[in-house]
């Protein structure tokens, strides 16, 4: 038994079902709320928080919020959307990702976001970290350069019972994302494929593969992220 | 009225911001009636001979002549526009950055696997070579820098789209394609 | 080893929810977690090595390798600094031969740091082997170290006697003051255990100890300030097959040690608070959720709560009430000041990394093991005791009419009798600098609530402690003039925080880092009119932090903006809109030794 609800999105009335995720109740409503973090269908992390709305004046992410009756979302405003653009800027400079020599340029999310919203240049220095890549696995490369620590490999990627394959070590500035070392060995091509399908940048990457689309035919070239969402 | 001028430089980078710049096709010859170049490799004008409007910053900062030159290219133009990655975020060169100096300059000249007929193990260390930096620098660390032109090399409709909108004093009109990282 | 290893696998049921009590029992054991005893947890509890390594270097006190026979761990607060802590530390690094971070090459001392261990009253202090040591100077350094290489234990290294009250029960034997200088109804030794459970708990229905909390009008004293009635009611009302009642007693915020000495001299208080929270809610399971550096105080509180046992005070049908079933149990922290986070200590508590939760859902609804689950202060707890005791409307008679009833306040830095001090709502600062026999010609800032919390200058002394002007968790820390306000206080307070951020939201983990770069390159000189402003803009950033630590991990630079302008327009270059911090000579200098050339600059 579904429930609709009436609930605003700067200003515009929209209906979803109660208990839908702000994100995807928008998304049915042809208005795009950008994510970087969440995946449809696993459960969301709000860990990037560039779909930071504001709900009834509050700041809340719009991957883990339910919509409720009468909710009143600010989502697109020069306020917000500043911050989702800082936040981009800050993940840009927080790692080293060279756009012109990466595999994912074209498809990658991270860059499709600065391309929608126009960054030109960070408004935040550059700290060219030193980071490794990992290329043990006979799976995959893992680029830590390129890695924005989103979680969806963590989240996403399970054993057949229900394991981690991957996880969060340290924490605050020196957080990064490990593989176990036998699961990851275990992992099927299937599971490997999945991973790298997942990951929104070019931090997890297949072997002996890459650069596979011609420029101008990548995902993202021609028109902005989202934009399928609001043509609608 | 006498035209706006133009000049440009490659610090850090690979010149193909500037082949990126001669992309402009049949354009080129609107753009000659369009402004005057004073220094840049265009003309072969190797010292400003006057002040600018415009200057058109190609490549990060990696060595000391590097920085001297966008220094004078600073105080020589009213305007300075990053042109491409590596002026913007160091580029490729950059990828050096995090490593130790020393560490590169070993595998550089001593230890790379295509060193070779360097029995002396010489690292060049004459006192006419600009001296290294400890890192890539984006221009804008360097220099205050008035407009950033991304892409790798930036589209030659970016770069014809921003310089007549500099020079016209018109509007930049930036559409989504031609503003792209690669 | 490896037996041990198992017995303390086993104690915990194979239970990976006890991850972090297996985790504490093996490094107290054995000083680290070996690569072999991550393999064998993941094995036993039937998880991922990277399970186990993901909760394991999260926390601060928890170690890939030995750590040293005597591992010292020196306290890097504020007020540590402002009491002294360069020259101890100089101390230590002299007589050790070792820098901090690093173990004697005898495996013998390990020296390292640590953010506040709730000492601020007896500043500079540090955990050695999990024993607290205060007051340190440098010759008491030199003592320490003599008495370690010598073979003493712990105690023997003391050379003070115990502090006073329970500090000196057999089970706690620590040097640790309480400093006890203002009592009220929380810190008040005029008190029964069981009385209120016995005469009152007896004779009321649930909703009539909601009732009267709420009559109460008590906020939650954390600092969040949520009604407590209300959040009892909620959890009461959410369906579940099994409630709990957390004590937070994980205070991190540097300069709060009020719930220190709550613990070490009212112990009972507070367990009875948690039985009636059982009792008003419906749970039976109450879980004290300790931050690792009160571990000293482990054998006695078990012993406490044992005595409760005996006495029907906990476990079945506690004081004859017929089907009330509630039992306590202590967990403890491993060193993050995060999990002060209502929902990061849930998480920690199930054995998982301290990140805060995503809500909704909130606690009361879905919180330990998914269940109903409320989460009081210790100060809160303690004081619904005496609210059951002497009744709702007697508790509305003290504090303020939106803020009613005392605070426990954790004072500290430049002033005659740090300590802690309990009062009602509504002081105003200027009294506190009174009370604590400050020196208010002397006083250039009183940062209130703690580094969260706000820095006030003089013009605001007359500002009161209340939820509608200063609200806070009780951690005031008093400022001298001798004291250089940005470089001394407000870079440490943000180094804090990015050291203690749990790195999961993109904000907290990069925009405080910012911020900081940004203050120092101000610090530096090099800073411009504008670098001020972007400060300030991206304080703002942060306010999508999924939690209270990411949300006001900007307060020091952006609260010491609104109220010390001056102190920043004075460092920044006032006509210039640029200015670089790029400096040739350094970054030639690299380059220039690897080639043996001499730099040249012009």
């Amino acid at each position: 038994m579904s429930t609709l609800i009436k609930f605003t999105i700067d200003g515009v009335e929209c209906m979803a079902e109660a208990g839908t995720y702000i994100v995807e109740a928008a998304r049915e409503n042809g208005i795009y709320i950008p994510t970087l973090c969440n995946i449809r269908g696993v459960k969301p992390r709000g860990s990037c928080r560039i779909c930071s709305v504001k709900v009834n004046g509050r700041p809340m992410t719009s991957c883990t919020t339910p919509v409720a009756d009468g909710m009143e979302i600010e989502n697109n405003t020069p306020e917000i959307n500043d911050i989702r653009k800082a936040i981009i800027e800050a993940l840009f400079v927080e790692g080293n990702h060279f756009c012109p020599a990466c595999e994912k340029s074209g498809c990658c999310e991270l860059q499709a976001l600065a391309y929608r919203f126009k960054m030109m240049v960070p408004r935040f220095p550059y700290n060219f970290p030193r980071k490794e890549v990992d290329a043990s696995s006979p799976k995959l490369i893992k680029d830590h350069n390129r890695c924005i620590l989103c979680k969806r490999c963590i989240r996403a990627i399970k054993t057949e019972d229900g394991k981690n394959v991957f996880a969060f070590v340290k924490r605050g500035r020196n957080v990064r994302i490990i593989m176990d070392p036998v699961l990851g060995e275990q992992m099927s091509d299937e599971l490997a494929q999945k991973a790298v399908e997942i990951c929104p940048v070019g931090a997890l990457l297949p072997r002996e593969k890459g650069y596979q689309t011609p420029i101008g035919k990548r995902k993202y070239d021609l028109e902005p992220i989202g934009s399928d969402i609001e043509k609608k | 009225m006498s035209k706006p001028i133009v000049a440009t430089t490659s610090l850090a980078g690979c010149f193909g911001c500037h082949m990126s710049l001669l992309d402009i096709d049949e354009r080129i010859l609107d753009l000659i009636e369009l402004v005057e170049f004073n220094k840049s490799p265009i003309d072969d004008i190797k010292t400003f001979t006057k002040q600018c409007d415009i200057g058109l910053i190609e490549g990060g900062c990696c060595n000391s002549e590097n920085i001297h030159v966008l220094k004078d290219f600073r105080k020589h133009c009213k305007i300075l526009v990053s042109l491409g990655e590596c002026a913007i975020m160091g580029g490729l060169p950059a990828l050096r950055n995090g490593i130790a100096i020393k560490e590169c300059l070993d595998e550089a000249y001593l230890n790379g696997p295509t060193v070779r007929d360097n029995d002396k193990q010489i690292v060049p260390n004459d006192d006419e070579l600009p001296m290294l930096l400890d890192k890539v620098y984006p221009c804008h660390e360097i220099v205050k820098i008035d407009y950033y032109l991304p892409g790798c090399p930036p589209r030659a409709d970016l770069i014809w789209n921003a310089l007549v909108a500099l020079v016209t004093g018109d509007e930049m009109k930036l559409p989504y394609e031609v503003i792209k990282f690669d | 080893m490896a037996m041990q290893l198992e017995n303390i696998i086993e104690k915990y049921n194979k239970d990976k929810t006890r991850l972090m009590d297996i985790l504490i029992d093996v490094q107290s054991e054995e000083g680290y977690i070996s690569e072999d005893a991550i393999k064998k947890i993941a094995g036993e509890l039937d998880i991922s090595l990277a399970d186990v390594k993901q909760t394991m270097s999260f926390y601060h006190f928890f170690s890939d390798k030995p750590t040293g026979k005597y591992t010292v761990y020196l306290n890097d607060s504020v007020v540590a600094y402002m009491m002294g802590r360069q020259k101890v530390k100089e101390a230590f690094e002299k007589e050790t031969g070792i820098k901090f971070g690093e173990v004697t090459p005898d495996g013998l001392i390990g020296l390292f740091d640590t953010s506040c261990i709730g000492m601020n009253d007896q500043e500079p202090a540090a955990l050695i082997n999990g024993k607290v040591f205060t007051d340190l100077t440098p010759f008491r350094v030199k003592e320490i170290i003599q008495d370690i290489r010598d073979g003493k234990n712990i105690e023997e290294m003391y050379r003070s006697d115990l502090g006073e009250g329970e500090n000196r029960n057999e089970l706690v034997r620590s040097v640790v003051r309480n400093n006890i200088r203002r009592i009220g109804p929380v810190l008040s030794k005029d008190y029964i255990p069981g009385r209120v459970i016995k005469e009152k708990l007896t004779s009321m229905t649930p909703e009539e100890v909601i009732h009267e909390i709420k009559k109460s009008n008590i906020r939650g004293r954390g600092g969040a300030g949520f009604p407590t009635g209300l959040k009892w009611e909620f959890c009461r009302k959410a369906k579940g097959e099994k409630k709990y009642i957390f004590c937070n007693a994980d205070e991190g915020e540097p300069g709060t040690f009020k719930d220190r000495v709550i613990l070490t001299e009212r112990p009972k208080l507070l367990f009875e608070g948690m039985v009636i929270a059982g009792y008003a809610v419906g749970a039976t399971e109450g879980i004290v959720y300790i931050r690792y550096e009160y571990m000293y105080l482990k054998k006695y509180l078990e012993s406490i709560l044992q005595g409760a046992r005996d006495r029907n005070l906990l476990g079945k049908n506690i004081g004859g009430i017929e089907g009330f079933n509630f039992d306590i149990r202590l967990q403890f922290g491993a060193g993050a000041y995060v999990c002060g986070e209502e929902s990061a200590l849930i998480e920690s508590a199930e054995g998982k990394r301290g990140e805060p939760r995503d809500r909704p859902p909130f606690p009361v609804e879905k919180g330990y093991l998914d269940q109903p689950t409320v989460v009081n202060n210790v100060e809160t707890l303690c004081s619904a005791v005496k609210i059951l005791l002497n009744g709702g409307e007697w508790y509305t008679t003290l504090g303020t009419a939106n803020s009613t009833g005392t605070k426990v306040l954790s004072i500290s830095g430049d002033c005659r009798y740090p300590g802690v001090y309990e009062v009602e709502w509504g002081f105003s600062v200027k009294d506190i600098l009174e009370m604590t026999g400050a020196d208010q010609e002397d006083v250039q800032a009183v940062q209130v609530g703690g580094p969260s919390g706000t820095l006030i200058g003089p013009k605001e002394f007359n500002r009161l402690l209340c939820y509608h002007d200063l609200a806070t968790g009780g951690s005031l820390i008093i400022i001298g003039k001798q004291h250089n306000l940005l470089k001394d206080i407000v870079t440490n307070f943000t180094q804090f925080f990015i050291n203690e951020s749990c790195g999961s939201c993109s904000t907290c983990r990069n925009i405080t880092f910012q911020m900081k770069e940004k203050l120092e390159k101000i610090l530096d000189g090099k800073g411009i009119e504008k670098d001020i402003d972007d400060l300030v803009e991206w304080g703002k950033i942060l306010k999508v932090s999924r939690c209270g630590l990411g949300q006001t991990s900007a307060n020091p630079i952006v609260t010491s903006i609104r109220n010390f302008r001056h102190l920043y327009d004075e460092l920044v270059a006032g006509d210039k809109d640029f200015e670089s911090e790029f400096d040739l000579s350094e970054a030639v200098k690299a380059s220039c030794d690897a080639t043996g050339r001499i730099p040249v600059l012009n």
